[in-house]
């Protein structure tokens, strides 16, 4: 069940210089939450911004009933969540889309991420290693520093790297990696630039691997209700925001 | 508390607070967040006798206290409508309005007729203003003639309470409003959307794929007031007023320029539980001035 919550930013940091990483505490028990879904957050006090910001989950905390929101600084809204300061209350609607389809235990999956779309990626492997899935991560970005949360994601599994600038890892895109020469997945997961997702897609078509994406075209409800956000697909035009954000790759007609 | 009950031609509301086509989907999207049964009514989105596919994307940018939309009528059509949604809103304890929306004027009456069978829907919302579709909708609006001629056809059909939502994109909504009420409808809806157009100043070019789109939010109220204030003035037949309203004090500015009840859009996005907020702080402003009826205050600002 969606529900509107005010959420405490108890712990806010700033992994770089235009993204802030929130821990949002909920007094009341959060929701059941799955990899893959959002929230959509209100910007208070922000008279040029009027519609409220999809924002991946980055981190579900069951014990201490948190969220994280790993939340990139690209306009005034999403600039005005990065300034907030902590004890701030953040009005979250949650839990919002269609998730991820989680791996079968002994399955070895990859995550494949780049920029702020790594952010979902976290708590689905932590997820999938929790069922007894493999889970290996491939990240890329265009330097070194704009790959986040490295050591979240050492914990989980194993991390590749990719940075166009050869600052981390190897040099190129992620669909260029070494690890995906190795074939040895039965699942891909992406989130991240559209370019980056359609290569990915491409790759998992061409090897027949399950693949599913999770996309972020631009958003007014998140509820379905104003069907503003919508991909083409061989179904007609569905809703990223309540037939998705995830998507079957096949689903898409990206070619 | 206040009594809050309105009557739209035959159509009794318990309060004077719908919600507007296009921003509630079929009500069943927010079942999370309020009890469907405390509003007056929900508008349901823009139905057509034939499924569509709205226009391409990006269908939507925000802008300052508003935002451009052009969504097109995406719609699984009348069928759908009557065969899948109907059965789950029909035994709502509201009043649940199907807005209409066409390509001519005999493709509105039958669909308007399609939907005039279902015993549980007691009106529907003509919408002859919808500034995103090529073939239909404003282009009805925005002339008397256009707008008499979809009526006219669908009053033939439709004999239960007829709405029709008019367009602001007009030099004289007053005139509309007159035609439409010559032609037998019950009430009148506005104001839909304003077009306008936002441009991405780093790609130099229009940001919608149509390139204009309908402004909603707050930015459009005081033009709908304004509107209503007038159309007010031009008709006998009541007024349901739209446009921006966020708060309870916006939707008593409309009830005093004149709407007898309002439909709030936009701010659903923002708030889900917002229309619960508005009827609530509509009751407690009439008790705080000691008005017992809100039929009080509708029009004391002519």
């Amino acid at each position: 069940m969606k529900q509107i919550l005010n959420l405490i930013l108890v712990h806010i940091s700033h992994p770089s210089d235009n993204h802030a990483l929130m821990v949002l505490k909920s007094e009341e028990k959060l929701p059941e939450i799955l990899p893959g879904q959002f929230v959509e957050v209100r910007v208070d006090n922000s008279p040029t911004t009027l519609l409220r910001r999809p924002i991946s989950i980055n981190y579900v905390d069951k014990v201490n009933n948190e969220i994280w929101l790993l939340v990139h600084a690209v306009g005034e809204g999403t600039k005005r969540l990065c300034s907030l300061k902590e004890g701030a209350l953040v009005n979250c609607i949650l839990p919002l889309g269609r998730g991820f389809t989680l791996p079968e235990c002994g399955e070895k999956v990859l995550l494949i991420g780049g920029g702020v779309g790594t952010a979902p990626l976290l708590y689905l492997g932590e997820l999938a290693r929790s069922i007894g899935a493999y889970p290996k991560f491939l990240l890329g970005g265009k330097t070194s520093a704009d790959v986040l949360q490295k050591e979240d994601f050492r914990r989980i599994g194993e991390l590749y790297i990719t940075t166009e600038d050869g600052s981390e890892g190897e040099k190129g895109f992620v669909t260029n990696h070494s690890v995906l020469s190795a074939g040895e997945f039965s699942r891909i997961y992406t989130c991240g630039p559209k370019p980056m997702m359609m290569a990915v897609a491409r790759y998992a078509k061409e090897k027949a691997i399950f693949c599913e994406a999770s996309l972020e075209n631009m958003m007014a409800c998140g509820l379905g209700a104003c069907l503003c956000c919508v991909e083409k697909t061989s179904e007609g035009n569905l809703c990223v925001c309540t037939e998705g954000p995830v998507f079957n790759i096949n689903k898409l007609m990206w070619d | 508390m206040a009594k809050l009950s309105v009557s739209i031609g035959n159509l009794q509301l318990k309060n004077p607070v719908l919600t507007a086509s296009g921003t509630f989907g079929y009500g069943i999207e927010f079942a999370d967040f309020i009890n469907l049964n405390d509003l007056g009514g929900f508008i349901v989105k823009g139905t057509t006798l034939q499924p569509r596919q709205g226009n391409d994307y990006p269908r939507m940018v925000e802008t300052p206290s508003g935002m451009l939309n052009c969504v097109g009528l995406q719609n699984k059509g009348a069928n759908y409508f009557c065969q899948s949604i109907y059965p789950q809103l029909k035994d709502l304890n509201t009043n649940v309005i199907v807005n209409v929306s066409g390509s001519s004027p005999e493709d509105y009456a039958e669909c308007a007729a399609r939907i005039a069978e279902l015993d549980n829907i007691p009106a529907i919302e003509l919408n002859i203003s919808c500034p995103n579709v090529h073939d239909g909708g404003m282009a009805f609006g925005v002339t008397c003639s256009g707008a008499a001629s979809v009526v006219k056809a669908v009053r033939k059909v439709y004999p239960k309470t007829l709405i029709v939502k008019l367009s602001p994109n007009v030099t004289d909504i007053a005139e509309i409003a007159r035609a439409v009420e010559a032609e037998g409808a019950d009430s009148v809806s506005l104001i839909n959307t304003l077009m306008g157009m936002a441009i991405d100043i780093e790609r130099r070019k229009p940001i919608l794929s149509i390139k204009t789109g309908g402004l909603s939010g707050p930015a459009v109220k005081p033009v709908a007031v304004r509107m209503v204030y007038q159309v007010a003035q031009a008709v006998k037949i009541p007024i349901i007023g739209l446009g921006g309203i966020t708060t309870a004090a916006d939707a008593i500015e409309f009830l005093q320029a004149g709407a007898t009840a309002v439909e709030i859009g936009t701010a659903n996005f923002i708030d889900p539980a917002v229309t619960i907020k508005v009827i609530q702080g509509i009751d407690q402003w009439l008790n705080e001035h000691n008005i017992p009826d809100v039929n009080g205050i509708i029009g004391a600002a002519l």
